[in-house]
């Protein structure tokens, strides 16, 4: 469970090295940097730095979080139906015109009270379905996305007859604003990941549940709870990005978050996360989510249109996995 | 073949050779692990091939199947250098190679596995013939003719299956192996024996002049193994080569032409089987005299329980292993057994009872079935396969369900999931050391520490104690005299199959159980490794814990075991203390019919 050190000899080249280290993705990192410097002076910017730092925040929630059901061998895909419904859900608590508790002291506590155990029920029904259903976690997931987002809207709609829901409570919004305290608050979360996988009981269960469910089962690894415990964590931090989105675009919206799925999972992949399970790390999701922000952020200064940042930005994401697979088979193979 | 190599002399006599390997060296990781490797394949010979786990056997084998690539010396394949790049070059050489674990398809009848490479299509021209490697003037022409020849040169057609010629042509392959299933019975219908007849049958349909087939009756009853034989002679009939890896010994001198013996990645041995003796073979694998396969215990039977730390099993020094052997034999005098079977009669009547199993029953699996284990007793489970051995471990340990009886450990009930009945001192090392002992990927100190993990952990947030799994592990690993070469961050995968076994071994070792329920706990391991296995099983019963040991050897349960009980259809049919033992009356047991069967007594 824990990584293979690259079998690197003395004679080897220090590029085969880099190759096959596990900061191969950081170093990807900078060269992403050093290419885009030359050609737009802004890029290097504290400011622009600070933006991509503040604008990655959400991804590197949802990115730690997913890294946790991926080392379990699973997947979930319905981490934007849970943004989208704690969004509306802490919505419907503090804010709008009809806030259950608008205008009271508790409103904003109970709010992010409600936001993070919503995003957890949305994770241990998907979980109860995984690991006691024994159902396939892409089927459970990808329509629990489905029911979910439907339900996040009917309640929205209910309630407030839109799907947005406004005039959320100012001390609320100033974890959008108040910059600071997002990044402290996701960089406490990531850390905290990162922790219970590298430290605690827990975190060894899931890489043994990952690694080999049976054998784990024989070896007296509570299974069922060690993998629906992972899909609820994972529905926390999608319930923190909730928190993030929500207070940032201020509204509470069933829509917060839908474009990121591709790039959450493609970060933690692209970290050297395995999606068949028992490998992975927060700091490889880490270096995942900084590599496709430095992108992201570097193909928009160069002021180019949509579509073409799209078609860069999965061209690389393809060579850096096609890097990943040889890289991998680098390691083992000689 | 008319060049005249260097290899000549080296010829069997009796026959043209296909392979011939000369000075092969193979590294991993700058290890040596074959370290110039020379010998040859006669056409219509079986050549067995054995030696030790991490002798080198699976890496020369996958020289010739193409997955792997010699560093240095040559192959030659009727008298042609042979360089495969990859497992379809080696198959166009005519070389197949059946795994131990099969590669069919389970889901695909047994007409699409044998033909997946080359369906016959509609309007496809038949050439038959010259699909080999040079033959024509290398074979003499008295080499039997083979009788059939599969493999076709397509030669354009549409692209559209031709299920006819597939039908036809697979069951004319089927009945090449003595199988009479329908062309279209998918494979997860048959059982392993047939399966790996389906994969000779596949290697026929490809045209193979040599089949390597690696430990192919680890899974097979005792009838099934006869049947493999049996074909294996009506091959080399055909002039094909068989080379046989098995560590079934009996098996290896009974149906082999000639052996090769492989110890640490050099030839120490070979020549024709009629000049091996089983001892013979056994001392040139493990590279001294083994005398002794099975350890003699200080006491048989059950005794008090005696607080002896796991630590202590550590005690034995680096190399004490040679020098324990020797020991063991010295101590072997008929005397001394005597004394211990007389202290055996003794004590098994006041021990107490560890583990106790109360007419338990689950239709169709188990019947009425009720036993004692005493505290420090080696109780062994025989029985033929499908007897229902596995399925009573596995009910006892809280994997499948049972409709009724009772069990009680210490006496107090037994129940709840595996996970409850390990803290209450169960450990139960399966059959499938792959699939459910251990996690492949996962580190040999994460394997080790995978039960005992929550002894570690503290709360709050269960936070874990690395310096004390590392020191535990570090105890275990000398305990089970684990290959000091394997560091504990190398995933298991890459150990051989007894420092596997000895993974799982101390797993649950470090566990401390009460019973320990072992299920073919030596299946696939050196002899060697089998020995220091068996010698923790007695370890552990002298600290007091009851051991449940399930086999298919007899000679193994007779050789380790206190107690014998005999399961036949789910049931018990007999029981035998040690000074009983009589592998006729075990076998008659075990054997529904009256008598034993001539090849079921040879097997058990």
């Amino acid at each position: 469970m824990t990584t293979v050190s690259p079998t690197t000899n003395n004679e080897r080249q220090t590029t085969n090295k880099l190759v096959a280290s596990e900061y191969f993705v950081l170093f990807l990192c900078l060269v992403v940097f050093a290419a885009f410097a030359p050609f737009t002076p802004d890029f290097a910017s504290s400011g622009n730095l600070w933006n991509i730092f503040t604008a990655c925040l959400p991804l590197l929630l949802l990115a730690t979080g997913q890294t946790l059901v991926l080392i379990t061998g699973g997947i979930d895909l319905s981490v934007t139906a849970s943004i989208g419904l704690s969004s509306v859900v802490g919505a419907l608590v503090m804010g709008g015109d009809a806030g259950w508790l608008r205008g009271s002291p508790a409103a904003m506590p109970v709010a992010i009270a409600a936001m993070l155990a919503t995003g957890a029920l949305v994770g241990l029904f998907n979980g109860a379905c995984i690991a006691w259903l024994r159902m396939p976690a892409f089927m459970v997931t990808l329509t629990t996305t489905m029911f979910f987002n439907g339900f996040a809207v009917w309640l929205a709609k209910r309630n407030v007859d839109a799907e947005s829901i406004y005039n959320l409570p100012p001390a609320f919004l100033a974890l959008g604003t108040q910059a600071w305290l997002a990044a402290f608050l996701a960089v406490v979360a990531a850390l905290g990941a990162h922790l219970l996988l590298a430290r605690t009981l827990l975190g060894r269960w899931l890489y043994a549940v990952g690694h080999n469910p049976r054998t784990s089962l024989i070896s007296g690894v509570p299974v069922g709870g060690v993998t629906v415990s992972a899909y609820m964590l994972n529905g926390a931090f999608a319930a923190m990005t909730a928190i993030l989105l929500t207070a940032r675009l201020e509204t509470g919206s069933p829509n917060h978050g839908k474009a990121l799925l591709l790039d959450v999972i493609g970060a933690a992949v692209i970290g050297g996360t395995s999606l068949f399970g028992g490998k992975g790390k927060v700091m490889w999701t880490v270096f995942g989510v900084l590599f496709l922000s430095l992108l992201g952020n570097g193909l928009n200064l160069l002021n180019l249109s949509d579509f073409m940042i799209t078609i860069i930005k999965g061209a690389v994401i393809l060579i850096a996995a096609l890097l990943d697979v040889w890289r991998n088979k680098f390691v083992r193979g000689s | 073949m008319n060049t005249p190599t260097n290899n000549d002399e080296q010829r069997t006599t009796h026959n043209e050779t296909v392979v011939s390997f000369s000075g092969i060296e193979k590294s991993f990781f700058g290890v040596k692990v074959l370290k110039g490797v020379s010998f040859d394949v006669g056409a219509g010979s079986i050549v067995g091939l054995v030696g030790e786990n991490g002798a080198g056997k699976s890496t020369l084998m996958n020289l010739l199947g193409g997955i792997l690539q010699p560093d240095a010396g040559e192959l030659r394949v009727n008298g042609q250098t042979y360089a495969p790049r990859n497992p379809n070059a080696a198959r166009a050489a005519g070389i197949a190679f059946v795994h131990q674990e099969l590669n069919l398809f389970p889901n695909l009848s047994i007409a699409e596995n044998l033909h997946l490479t080359d369906f016959p299509r509609v309007g496809e021209k038949i050439v038959r013939g010259s699909s080999f490697v040079v033959r024509g003037d290398n074979e003499p022409a008295s080499a039997p003719q083979r009788t059939t020849n599969n493999k076709q040169q397509t030669g354009g057609g549409l692209p559209w299956i031709d299920r006819r010629t597939l039908r036809s042509r697979t069951t004319e392959l089927l009945r090449q192996v003595g199988l009479d299933h329908a062309p279209d019975t998918l494979v997860e219908c048959l059982p392993a024996g047939e399966r790996q007849l389906v994969e000779i049958a596949k290697a026929l349909g490809a045209d193979a002049r040599v089949i390597i087939l690696d430990e192919p009756t680890t899974s097979l009853s005792a009838r099934e193994c006869e049947r493999l034989f049996t074909l294996m002679h009506q091959l080399r009939k055909r002039a094909i080569a068989i080379i046989y890896i098995s560590h079934a010994l009996g098996d290896v001198l009974r149906i082999c032409d000639d052996l090769v013996v492989l110890r640490d990645g050099e030839r120490v041995g070979g020549g024709e089987t009629k000049e091996f003796t089983h001892d013979r073979l056994v001392s040139l694998m493990v590279g001294r005299q083994l005398n002794q396969l099975y350890p003699e215990r200080s006491c048989w039977g059950a005794q008090a329980p005696s607080p002896v730390a796991v630590g202590a099993l550590a005690d034995h020094p680096d190399g004490a292993r040679t020098a324990m052997i020797q020991n063991h034999v010295a101590k072997d005098s008929s005397a001394q057994t005597r004394t211990a079977r007389a202290r055996f009669a003794a004590a098994g009547a006041a021990a107490l009872p560890i583990l106790s199993v109360r007419s338990l029953t689950q239709p169709g699996i188990a019947h009425d079935i009720s036993f004692d284990l005493a505290a420090g007793e080696v109780l062994g489970i025989s029985g033929l396969m499908g007897a229902g051995r596995s399925e009573l471990a596995r009910i006892l340990f809280g994997l499948d369900p049972c409709t009724s009886g009772e069990i009680q450990l210490a006496g107090q009930l037994l129940d709840g999931n595996p996970r409850q009945r390990i803290q209450r001192g169960l450990a139960f090392l399966t059959e499938d050391r792959r699939q459910e002992g251990l996690c492949m990927e996962a580190s040999i100190a994460d394997n080790i520490a995978l039960v005992t993990l929550t002894q570690h952990s503290r709360t709050p947030a269960r936070w874990l104690d690395f310096a004390g799994i590392k020191s535990a592990v570090s105890q275990m690993r000398e305990a089970v005299r684990l290959s000091p070469k394997a560091t504990d961050s190398q995933p298991v995968r890459t150990l051989s199959g007894g420092n596997q076994q000895k993974v799982v071994l101390g797993k649950w070792l470090l566990a401390e159980p009460k019973v320990l329920i072992l299920d073919e706990p030596t299946r696939g391991i050196d002899v060697g490794a089998k020995f220091e296995i068996y010698q923790l099983i007695h370890q552990l019963a002298d600290r007091g814990a009851g051991v449940l040991v399930i086999s298919s050897e007899i000679e193994e349960l007779i050789g380790i075991c206190d107690r014998l009980l005999v399961m036949r259809h789910g049931e018990l049919t007999g029981e035998f203390r040690r000074e009983e033992f009589d592998r006729e009356k075990i076998l008659g047991s075990a054997l529904h019919a009256s008598k034993p069967l001539a090849a079921d007594v040879r097997r058990l």
